[in-house]
């Protein structure tokens, strides 16, 4: 095991695959000698060289439709989009084209694609380089949707995704990038649509995403101190969704809550609420709560910011209030 | 800008070629209308842009191309699949809603595609093809397989910024693209002129990419043929990429539900008087091949559309199993376990 940050894990995915297979290609802005804006691909370009790590123009349109051209003739491409918000620049090609083209066609095109993205607030950027979208992606059928929570997740999850012979939007938490953790030496590859337990307790189950699973982890710790016993889920991949996971720990503590960083409406939470109420109503001892942004976009100042988004102080008082 | 229409080539184009050429065009000709009649009886239920009129372009450019060399196209892409070899009775099986459709009733008129002819879909949203056509160039050029993607698209696209993306990375990573706009005049309803800064939409853009600016008859085979086979092979060498501005006119509406009252009577007589299909056939006439050659590849045409139609309105209607079919590479439509 060595102790990797997240976006050091990252590139050490993005290693491992381009290592590993020579139609892996990995493209985006100031992706190659600059290594990222934020750091996740520093190394890649000078060991792989300036054909398979490559700049591009400000085009995000170019960028997805290549990466797609590409997927669809032979390379497996990795595209870069530099933050989350800019998928609305370029969604036509994602949503549009990406996500139904095997479809339509029915089954004539594969399309091996990762979209990797930053994603999510906490770095006082404002409303246009902040957004939680993953429930964009979501919806949209055709789109398998990831977003790590740790650094081995972050390489296994991104190497799983690169392998996988469709197209996978790629979330990595901004706010996570300096996170350090322990990563498995050697090859290390997960599987896409499993969730992960990372917290056993009795009393109450809590769904979390990316950045949200360490404050609902941290928020866990201090319910334990007060007597309730939280287990923590940490979902990792939204398609495919592992509900198989998800419900087996809601039947055992009889209540779910959601930990999510979008607005409130549509959230992915509100999908696994809808699942939940379904097919394990008779098991629910109390209501689904769901704990969001409000639904607004997100403000730039840190004080701001920090009350918009969820916090280990609004899951501890929301839960424990709920669980009274 | 002066940019000038290109006089028709000198060079002669060997026979065999020039009845191909025909051939093609006849068969996308006969097809089309077809497909119209097919409308009027109320068997083709979704929408469909036909490209009646605009035959020149497809043939002149399928006929130039490499068995892999690859098509990418618009929603007005009937002709561009049926002239990469795609099979003509499933394409009119798929106009009709029909399981032995090209794409078992899931894709429709607007996406007609054959991965095995090289024709690598229709695209419907304007523009979108571009960067994907540069994305398949960029395969080829890195796999070095020596392949060449020809994209078509309207003149409306010209204002769109996919447009402008993919021609600067095509331009910048020296892809083996080539770039046909087919200027029909008009976008849906409105002139292409009264919403464009520049009279050429394409060819007078051409010099913002570094690139020599082709504006050509897109009614003259000959020419498209010519046009064709110098900018794939200038793809194929390592010259990079071309941006071709065909002159054409569709001789119906934009799709199924345009009458086309919006254009001057004057200038519909204008352009059909140079219909490529009979232009062409007075023109191998006058080169001295046999009027009865002519007729028969006329009879030939007919026949196989003919038996097109039959196939396709034999075929059963769509079934519902294609409903959760083929959103992922396992064939299946599951998002959860």
């Amino acid at each position: 095991m060595a102790e990797l940050s997240f976006r050091e894990a990252i590139a050490a995915g993005i290693a491992q695959e381009m290592e590993r297979d020579p139609m892996v290609y990995f493209i985006g802005e100031d992706v190659g000698a600059a290594g990222g804006v934020f750091k996740a691909t520093v190394g890649l370009f000078e060991r792989f060289g300036p054909d398979r790590v490559r700049d591009t123009p400000i085009s995000e349109q170019a960028i997805i439709g290549a990466a797609m051209g590409a997927a669809m003739t032979g390379l497996r491409p990795i595209a870069e989009i530099m933050f989350s918000d800019f998928l609305a620049t370029c969604w036509d090609m994602i949503a549009n084209q990406v996500a139904k083209t095997r479809y339509m066609t029915d089954g004539q095109v594969s399309i091996p694609l990762v979209i990797r993205t930053a994603n999510g607030g906490g770095t006082r950027f404002g409303a246009q380089h902040s957004q939680s979208l993953e429930n964009w992606a979501m919806a949209v059928p055709g789109l398998k949707v990831v977003a790590p929570s740790t650094p081995a997740d972050a390489k296994g999850l991104l190497a799983a995704a690169i392998r996988d012979p469709d197209p996978v939007i790629f979330f990595e938490q901004k706010s996570l990038y300096g996170v350090k953790g322990e990563v498995p030496d050697g090859e290390h590859v997960e599987r896409l649509g499993e969730a992960k337990v990372r917290r056993d307790g009795k009393d109450c189950t809590i769904l979390a995403l990316a950045a949200m699973v360490p404050k609902a982890m941290q928020a866990a710790e201090q319910l334990a101190a007060d007597g309730i016993q939280a287990t923590v889920v940490d979902v990792r991949s939204l398609v495919p969704l592992d509900t198989r996971t998800i419900l087996r720990e809601v039947v055992k503590t009889g209540r779910l809550f959601t930990v999510e960083e979008n607005p409130r409406l549509c959230g992915w939470g509100a999908e696994l609420a809808s699942i939940v109420a379904d097919e394990c109503f008779d098991d629910l001892d109390g209501p689904i709560v769901r704990i969001t942004t409000p639904h607004v976009p997100l403000p730039a100042a840190d004080v701001l910011e920090d009350a918009a988004m969820p916090s280990v102080e609004r899951i501890t008082q929301t839960v424990r209030g709920s669980m009274r | 800008m002066s940019t000038r229409v290109e006089k028709p080539p000198a060079a002669e184009i060997d026979r065999p070629t020039r009845l191909r050429l025909y051939q093609l065009m006849v068969e996308l000709r006969d097809f089309e209308q077809r497909a119209y009649e097919l409308f009027l009886e109320n068997l083709v239920r979704g929408t469909s842009h036909l490209a009646l009129g605009q035959e020149a372009i497809s043939a002149g450019y399928a006929v130039a191309m490499r068995a892999d060399d690859y098509t990418f196209c618009t929603y007005r892409g009937h002709g561009h699949t049926l002239a990469r070899g795609a099979s003509m009775a499933a394409a009119m099986a798929e106009l009709l809603g029909r399981g032995n459709g090209m794409l078992h009733g899931k894709g429709g008129s607007m996406h007609l595609t054959d991965v095995r002819h090289g024709a690598m879909g229709s695209y419907a949203i304007v523009g979108a093809h571009l960067p994907i056509a540069a994305g398949a160039a960029w395969s080829a050029q890195v796999r070095k397989s020596g392949q060449v993607a020809v994209c078509f698209f309207g003149d409306g696209t010209t204002n769109i910024g996919a447009f402008h993306e993919a021609l600067n990375l095509a331009v910048i990573w020296k892809l083996p693209v080539v770039f046909v706009c087919e200027n029909n005049q008009y976008m849906e309803y409105t002139p292409i002129r009264s919403v464009t800064a520049v009279e050429h939409p394409a060819a007078d853009r051409a010099s913002a990419y570094g690139l020599e600016p082709i504006l050509v008859d897109g009614n003259d085979a000959d020419v498209m043929y010519e046009r064709a086979r110098q900018t794939i092979d200038t793809a194929r060498n390592g010259g990079g990429p071309s941006l071709v501005e065909a002159l054409t006119y569709r001789h119906g509406g934009h799709s199924r539900a345009d009458p086309a009252k919006y254009r001057p009577d004057a200038e519909v007589r204008e352009w059909l008087s140079r219909d490529p299909v009979t232009r062409y056939r007075e023109r191998l006439l006058a080169a001295g091949i046999g009027e009865a050659e002519v007729n028969e590849i006329e009879t030939r045409a007919q026949q196989k559309v003919d038996a097109a139609t039959e196939e396709a309105r034999n075929g059963a209607p769509a079934t519902v199993d294609a409903i959760e079919r083929q959103v992922w590479s396992d064939g299946g439509a599951a998002w959860r376990n």
